[in-house]
């Protein structure tokens, strides 16, 4: 790197000695900074290890059957954790079905569509709505949200598609459903921001290339563009869903804190990140502690791998935008 | 925005209280009220600032045996078990139980055109959070109330999400009244519940008792008279219908011939007449070996004082006041604590 | 010659594009809906006591969030006293000293940190700190918090150290400083709006965090003594209000959402704004 033998050189010129090189501080900055870097992995070490650690007891008690089990039994020494995976993935199935459409549209506005400074101050506003609160959601959720679904959602659904299992059974407010809405809310923003990047970064060439051969601007963003971002689309896609996987305490107060695994999006249910909000300030005994840790064990792998593809997916359409 | 927070911080340290012992405890959201209330009464009287944080009695439980709090609080009697782990993890030292107050267990109900209040038998209660009764117009709760027209709505019943002392009275009742209940579900402070959504604390389940309709669910006596809300009679042991109220706590309490030596001693469905069937003591967990003497002697101070001076204001909400002998035999358990 | 765009396709094009714009203005909507309603309850629930009282026992009235506004406070201080420095020499020697390699390694663990959902780190925080100290206290919390705010203090760190070009860094090599004083007298502070935007972000999203603190800081129903007390934070007042029965305690819930959310809004905006008006070197 240039700025490296410049600064060597320049070191060897003035021949400095060692007081004189330490008080010039390479050393120390770059040990201090190394030791950060290092601190970091040591940080997610311990993470990582304590996670092991205290989940032995319950991957020796119930091995692969902790994630097949159904029931969850404090008091006769039995966890399975199922209900709680299944209500992490249906409410954040609800959640993508409803932001994903909804998200990649507006992206489409604000990339192909509005002037650029509308887009700009659009899409500002719209990032705000990822940096309120969990707990605010939570909160409307429970006295805005709730009331309205029960009041104006479920009697049209229940009209409309009364028939499906989806939608059977007696409504609570609290249910796998009004907490799929809330995360969807919660992950639009994502969904919006990264996606109206990957579609900005789509050269132009390509619109111009089918506009020329007479595409509607509707047809060019169908037929060429958004196929052209695909891979980066689904990148914040899984973005979003990895966000929506952890997410706790908005999930927490409109779940219904049930563990129970059923067709109905009306039912109450339970979800792995609040099934530990609730539970471990009292899990006592080993294995009920044990079993909780191994459930955000879980719950960390889960995000973990979500993660890593949606960085290979976004880094992917970058490159390809790049290389264009 | 950082001088903001330094001179909030600034602020913080300066204002109240030196040289004022402060407490930790953490446990049952069940007699939250009065311990609160007390906390707050004893903080002139004895200097000692008492932080009591309610997380449900599974909290105290094992907030107190892992030692990070200065005391617990349950309503559910610790198990031998339970009592082993705290000598384990605490350098063997025993944990001392304290009951406080005596409270009672009613079942709420919020049901549209319902105000009065309703008569349960056990095959009700049992059938109702075993799944098994649906609507509540169903005959096994109809048959109790001839004079009230129940609709034919569903019964959603509402239960605790966390480890519960509450629960623990309200199973441990329901375990004695159903044989059915015993074998499926059982006696504790967190169970495999039949059915029902779950709410967290005393203070959740009324929450949601008053947001949800057709809804029943158990909470402690003084949140349901502080919330307005309806709640039932229960029958006893001797036949009769029995309000939750002072006299029919204590009556249940009166029950208890010999308190045994640990103070752990379940009063539910208790014989007799006019006693409430499902009643509880509620205990306070306190460490025997303190490794900070002022706290050891400001939790004597307060427990003295809870136990005398402080009974005089249970009643006002709701909590039946600790029978006399009870009381002395408390007195002679303070003095191990050291 | 022209072609005659067939009417179908004149209108499904409409169609789509004024659908894309719906969509649009629903999500914003939605933003001005939260803003509204928090906006209306929150101010109608907000008085003086808010800001200066303590909560009162359960079954009175009245009473404030003094303790929690400062807890928050507190713990966000001791959040950023961890989280801060780690991230930011992280971030110093990932833009300035690593190789590619261990670059590539860093930043994968780093985003890693960023994945782990907050409430595992609770679970960690109470296994490293908690139990062994015996007591619930603001440092937990704190520690906690600062554990999330590095991933994001690293990534900000490096993305505005490298917008700085790199004529500056040669420049003061040129003329005698070493590399420790280049970055430190030269580049930092030519990045230093977008560092400082950037901590601010971070500040403002987990000053919102409520899972964490759970079961770390756990709650004070007075005012917390120094750091190892448990203390009571806005967000988990917030939690614990929302739940209760009680109309008066989800005034005050309300109260406390409206406070929140102006702080962390007004942090964001500012900060963005920052941002994107940039440092003039910045964007040569």
């Amino acid at each position: 790197m240039a700025s490296s033998t410049i600064a060597s050189s320049v070191r060897h010129r003035t021949n400095k000695g060692l007081l004189a090189r330490l008080r010039g501080g390479d050393e120390i900055s770059y040990l201090v900074t190394l030791i950060c870097a290092v601190a970091i992995f040591v940080v997610v070490t311990l993470i990582v290890l304590e996670l092991w650690k205290n989940s032995q007891p319950a991957i020796k008690a119930f091995g692969w059957s902790f994630l097949t089990t159904t029931r969850w039994d404090p008091n006769g020494g039995k966890f399975g954790a199922l209900p709680f995976v299944y209500g992490t993935c249906v409410t954040s199935a609800i959640a993508l079905l409803i932001a994903v459409p909804l998200g990649v549209a507006s992206a489409v506005f604000l990339a192909e569509m509005a002037p650029p400074k509308l887009s700009n101050l659009l899409t500002f506003l719209i990032e705000l709505l990822a940096a309120v609160p969990s707990v605010i959601y939570g909160l409307l959720g429970i006295f805005v949200l709730l009331p309205l679904i029960r009041s104006y959602l479920v009697p049209a659904l229940k009209g409309g598609f009364g028939y499906l299992p989806l939608f059977q059974g007696s409504f609570y407010g609290v249910s796998f459903l009004s907490a799929g809405l809330v995360l969807s809310v919660m992950i639009v923003p994502f969904i919006v921001s990264v996606s109206r990047e990957v579609l900005l970064a789509v050269p132009t060439e390509q619109r111009e290339a089918a506009l020329a051969l007479g595409a509607t601007k509707w047809e060019t963003t169908w037929d060429i563009v958004l196929p052209y971002a695909s891979t980066g689309i689904f990148g914040s896609v899984f973005l979003a869903l990895a966000r929506a996987l952890g997410e706790t305490m908005a999930v927490t107060m409109v779940i219904g804190n049930t563990p129970k695994i059923t067709a109905s999006l009306l039912s109450p249910g339970y979800s792995i990140a609040a099934v530990i909000a609730n539970e471990f300030a009292e899990a006592s005994g080993d294995l009920y502690v044990s079993s909780l840790i191994l459930a955000g064990l879980v719950l960390f792998g889960l995000t973990i791998v979500i993660n890593a593809l949606a960085r290979i997916l976004i880094l992917t359409t970058a490159r390809r935008a790049a290389t264009a | 925005m950082s001088i903001l927070i330094r001179s909030f911080g600034a602020l913080a340290l300066v204002l109240p209280l030196s040289a004022q012992i402060g407490l930790t405890g953490a446990g049952a959201t069940f007699p939250a009220p009065i311990y609160q209330k007390w906390f707050s009464s004893y903080q002139s009287v004895g200097n000692v600032q008492i932080n009591y944080q309610p997380i449900g009695s599974g909290g105290g439980i094992k907030s107190i045996t892992e030692g990070t709090v200065d005391f617990g609080a349950s309503d559910a009697a610790l198990t031998d078990a339970q009592l082993a782990a705290y000598k384990t993890k605490n350098n063997n030292h025993d944990l001392l139980m304290f009951p406080t107050v005596l409270g009672a267990v009613v079942p709420a109900y919020n049901i549209p055109g319902v105000s009065g209040q309703l008569n349960f038998t056990p095959e009700a209660l049992a059938g109702i959070y075993l799944g098994t009764i649906k609507k509540w117009n169903d005959p096994r709760i109809a048959k109790a109330n001839p004079k009230i027209s129940l609709p034919d709505k569903e019964v959603l019943v509402i239960h605790r999400s966390e480890g519960s002392g509450t629960t623990y009275c309200w199973t441990d009742y329901l375990s004695k009244v159903s044989s059915e209940w015993k074998s499926k579900v059982g006696t504790n402070a967190s169970v495999d519940w039949p059915t029902g959504i779950g709410a967290k604390g005393n203070d959740g389940v009324a929450g949601l008792l008053k947001q949800q309709e057709g809804s029943i669910g158990y909470v402690e006596l003084i949140y349901a008279v502080k919330n307005q809300m309806p709640y039932g009679k229960v029958k006893n042991k001797a036949g009769e219908f029995v309000k939750g109220e002072l006299k029919s706590v204590t009556a249940a309490a009166a029950n208890v011939k010999e308190m045994p030596a640990d103070f752990r001693v379940s009063i539910t469905d208790a014989p007799g007449a006019g006693a409430y069937p499902i009643s509880t003591f509620t205990w306070l967990l306190i460490p025997s070996q303190y490794g900070d003497s002022s706290k050891a002697k400001a939790v004597k101070g307060f427990l003295t004082w809870a136990i005398t001076k402080g009974q005089d204001q249970v009643e006002s909400l709701e909590y039946a006041k600790l029978p006399k002998a009870v009381v002395a035999q408390e007195e002679k358990q303070i003095a191990k604590i050291r | 010659m022209t072609m005659e765009i067939s009417p179908v396709r004149k209108v499904v094009n409409s169609a789509m594009l004024s659908l894309s714009g719906i969509c649009t203005l629903l999500v914003i909507g939605v933003l001005f809906f939260i803003l509204g309603y928090l906006f209306v309850h929150g101010l109608r629930s907000l008085n003086l006591d808010f800001f200066t009282k303590l909560p009162k026992p359960s079954g009175e009235t009245g009473g404030g969030m003094a303790n929690a506004i400062v807890g928050s406070g507190k713990i966000l201080m001791v959040a950023t006293s961890i989280g801060v420095p780690i991230g930011f020499l992280a971030g110093i020697f990932l833009a300035e000293y690593s190789g590619k390699t261990f670059a590539f390694v860093i930043r994968y663990i780093v985003d890693l940190l960023n994945g782990v959902p907050s409430i595992v780190i609770g679970i960690v925080a109470y296994a490293l700190v908690v139990r062994p100290m015996r007591h619930f206290s603001a440092l937990a919390g704190g520690v906690a918090l600062g554990i999330m705010m590095i991933p994001i203090a690293v990534r900000t760190t490096e993305e505005f150290l490298r917008s700085v070009s790199n004529s500056m860094r040669e420049g003061a090599m040129a003329l005698g400083a070493t590399k420790a004083q280049t970055i430190f007298t030269v580049v930092v502070p030519a990045a230093m709006s977008g560092l400082i935007s950037g901590m601010m972000l971070n500040l403002a999203r987990v000053a919102g965090e409520t899972a964490p603190l759970l079961f770390t800081a756990l709650g004070n129903m007075f005012w917390s003594k120094g750091w190892l007390q448990p203390i009571a934070t806005l967000p988990v007042m917030i939690y614990n209000y929302a739940i209760a029965p009680e109309e008066d305690l989800h005034q005050q819930a309300w109260a406390a959402g409206f406070v929140l959310l102006m702080l962390v809004l007004v942090v964001n905006i500012t900060a963005r704004t920052i941002i994107a008006r940039g440092p003039a070197s910045a964007r040569r």
